[in-house]
């Protein structure tokens, strides 16, 4: 029985985190929001020359839940790039018989072809200018990969979430490899890991957020005090703190329950996802109004969290929906 | 990660089957007294066999074993599919105990832990009084020498102590050096509570508990106890009590019991033809995010615990958390129940003489789910405590002085 992190596990995150202390700091993040690009080439390759392209092939004695540990990292981070679209493009690809999908293996899984998720029927991809492939489908279709090129049109649409750009796509005869069938069971757990690696990017971002907002509690003084000593904002924090901690053990549960088969890995995913992501929403309310006046502002950057925790919310079906199909699937 | 025990802990489980089916097989017709005593003698052979009584050394009758999370994970899962019981519950196993092993003399590990184990003692938890709860080390109840040296005599009062109409013992703390600052001045006494000096008086809860069920108010007038009940330093008591509310602390918080209880929850929602209701199973879902993270926390820090590692802040959340998913159940429940809550249920307050009872039996958790806000630390001060020692907040000044 072992359900904490190993040794190696923690230091895998902090290796990231270290590589992104170095490149997306708050400065690059204005500069990034300030320009054009949906992509930033630095911070990738630095994600990228980790070797995280190969933890969800199948020899890689990685799964999901190391997956996972990396997408809480980038979320804490608030890091640009489709690496959720990159990691399960690597799993698709490895995993399917079609020999011609598979001549993609060894640029995904360094990195320098660059995959976007488009699954589920939403038109908007993130990072759709920077991909070379798509990895496209709905859960109860087929799920291929798509060139980008002809039949590929790319509308960009001002984003909301200034850390991951997105397009507005469509794939009308686009060259496509499909890589499972429809109802082969590899694309509903496509699927269902998407929505792991998503709570596992929002459970980073309100983690940040909260660390941010101790942090702040500590040093900003008013009435000679630091404002964390009055009862009123520090439950304020106790309570952001009592929302994220015990929620990550759920992260942990559904990306254990993909990996392990178990049979409720499907429902554990769609729980995971509904439940960080209100959380992710409530802390960075919760942020914004712990910090006063600066928290509202641009350039503190508590917003680019605010803007991701809103994509999250909304990115492949809401707290809402994701309820409503665990409530099916338990037979409620 | 891996949710299995493993093989070793799987041979020790077919053990543990393979004793409880010959063990544990009561008559049907065994009733009362004779119950009582097949219990006790059950008790006495899973306690031979090293799965009662792990933590207790085995010269006080108990079966000095190891530590060894994933064994005791296992005893609790098999006496629990079988129904057989466990060990002796309540405050006396759970503070009592645990405070005399790690402070307690000889003499009072002789005297106490055997009939604390048996059933024999039982213990009321003395720390509050009227004007001392969260505050507990402002109490004032008063101890003081006497004459010759070798008693305590004990003046003031306590209250709300759970089980207090049967408790024959009571561990308190007692304000012994009045001119010492607060945390410096109380000590730590056990003492029999049938004596002319004390008078209990039972006080009725909000669940409608009552008599011999209820907590209870207790007034010392020259109560004495001998000073080789005092157990750790005089003046050090509050020290002392640190440990017991750890344990305490530590057996509140129970993933199986929430999460049966949740499986209620749902079943009410079926059986009151709700079930079906968009909002009623978004309501459900939501909640049992929170259940199932509490529950996987709970593996979490069996798992910490298993591998002899700090678990960190998470550890200081969970009674909040546990009240609070409570008291969204509750809310929940008394949508689902509707005009039942019309109707008091038969035994309210879950004990005595019961009738049948239909969905009105939720006013029992409706009403429960309070007492942990309170109990045990209310929440505020669970927060103060998740801000200042989990999140490193500045002190508030009030509590300043607090240790
Ligand atoms: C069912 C039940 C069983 C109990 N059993 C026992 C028992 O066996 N033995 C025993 O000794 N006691 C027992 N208690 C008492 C319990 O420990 C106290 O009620 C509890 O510690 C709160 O103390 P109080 O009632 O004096 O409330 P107070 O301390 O007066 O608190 C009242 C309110 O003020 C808030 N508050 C107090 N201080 C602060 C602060 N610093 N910051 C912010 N808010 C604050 C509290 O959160 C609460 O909301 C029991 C209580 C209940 C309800």
């Amino acid at each position: 029985m072992r359900f904490h992190l190993s040794e190696e596990q923690v230091a895998i995150q902090d290796a990231i985190r270290g590589t992104l202390a170095d490149c997306w700091q708050l400065e690059q993040q204005h500069k990034f929001a300030d320009g054009e690009a949906d992509f930033d080439q630095t911070s990738w390759d630095a994600l990228m020359a980790l070797g995280l392209g190969s933890i969800l092939l199948p020899d890689s004695g990685m799964g999901l839940l190391d997956a996972a540990l990396v997408c809480e990292v980038v979320g804490e981070a608030a890091a640009p790039g489709p690496l959720i679209g990159q990691l399960l493009s690597v799993a698709a690809v490895a995993h399917t018989s079609h020999e011609a999908a598979k001549a993609y293996l060894a640029g995904l899984e360094a990195g320098t072809t660059v995959a976007a998720l488009a699954l589920g029927e939403s038109p908007y991809v993130q990072c759709a200018k920077a991909a070379q492939l798509f990895l496209a489908g709905g859960r109860d279709g087929a799920l291929s990969l798509i060139e980008a090129g002809e039949g590929v049109t790319i509308e960009a649409v001002k984003s909301t979430d200034r850390s991951r750009p997105i397009s507005r796509v469509s794939f009308e005869g686009a060259k496509s490899h499909e890589l499972f069938a429809a109802g082969d069971p590899m694309v509903s757990k496509i699927h269902d890991a998407a929505l792991v690696l998503i709570a596992a990017d929002s459970l980073g971002g309100a983690q940040k957020c909260t660390d941010m907002t101790v942090a702040y509690a500590k040093e900003r003084e008013q009435f000679g005090q630091p404002i964390g000593r009055f009862q009123g904002l520090k439950h304020q924090l106790a309570h952001m703190a009592l929302d994220v901690e015990p929620a990550r053990a759920q992260v942990w549960y559904a990306a254990y329950a993909h990996d392990a088969n178990l049979p409720d890995a499907e429902r554990a995913a769609a729980m995971a996802k509904a439940h960080l992501c209100d959380v992710y929403v409530r802390t960075t309310r919760a942020a914004v109004a712990a910090h006063g006046g600066i928290g509202y502002t641009w350039e503190y950057g508590l917003n680019y969290w605010f803007r991701r925790a809103a994509f999250n919310r909304a990115w492949l079906g809401s707290p809402l929906q994701h309820r409503a199909r665990a409530a099916d699937l338990a037979g409620w | 990660m891996d949710l299995s025990y493993g093989a070793e802990a799987e041979e020790f489980r077919k053990e543990v089957r393979a004793f409880l089916k010959e063990a544990w097989t009561p008559a049907a017709e065994l009733r009362g007294a004779d119950l009582k005593v097949f219990i006790k003698d059950f008790r006495l052979k899973a306690t031979d066999k090293g799965y009662l009584y792990r933590a207790i050394p085995k010269q006080y009758g108990g079966s000095e074993q190891p530590v060894d999370v994933i064994k005791a994970q296992v005893i609790r899962e098999e006496f629990g599919k079988m129904r057989a019981p466990m060990e002796m519950g309540g405050n006396g196993m759970n503070m009592t105990v645990p405070t005399l092993l790690e402070k307690g003399t000889e003499e009072q590990k002789e005297l106490f832990i055997r009939k604390t184990m048996s059933g024999e003692y039982i213990w009321g938890q003395g720390y509050s009084e009227p004007g001392s709860g969260s505050d507990l080390a402002s109490v004032r109840t008063k101890g003081e020498l006497s004459a010759d040296g070798t008693k305590w005599i004990i003046n003031g009062q306590k209250i709300w102590t759970s089980q207090g109409m049967q408790s024959t013992h009571m561990f308190m703390l007692v304000r012994t050096e009045p001119d010492a600052p607060k945390h410096d001045g109380i000590t730590y006494l056990l003492i029999d509570l049938n004596q002319p000096g004390i008078t209990r008086r039972p006080i009725k809860q909000m669940t409608g508990e009552e008599g011999d069920h209820t907590f209870c108010e207790f007034f010392f007038d020259n109560a004495e106890t001998p000073v080789s009940w005092q157990v750790g330093e005089r003046g050090q008591g509050w020290y002392v009590s640190r440990t017991t509310l750890k344990h305490e602390r530590a057996s509140i918080g129970s993933a199986d019991g929430l999460g049966n209880q949740f499986k209620k929850l749902v079943e009410l929602a079926k059986e009151t033809g709700r079930i079906g209701e968009p909002i009623i199973r978004d309501r459900l879902a939501q909640i049992e995010g929170f259940v199932l993270s509490h529950r996987y926390t709970s593996f979490r820090l069996f798992s910490c615990s298993a591998a002899g590692e700090d678990p960190g802040n998470v550890q200081l959340m969970m009674k909040l958390y546990l009240t609070e998913i409570g008291h969204e159940m509750a809310l929940l429940a008394q949508e689902l129940i509707g005009e039942y809550a019309f109707i008091e249920p038969e035994g309210a307050g879950g004990r005595g003489p019961r009738g049948p009872r239909g969905p009105e039996k939720w006013m029992d958790q409706i009403m429960g789910s309070l007492g942990n806000s309170i109990a045990g630390g209310a929440s505020n001060i669970q927060r103060n405590i998740i801000g200042e020692r989990g999140l490193g907040l500045p002190r508030d000044l009030a509590m300043s002085g607090e240790k």
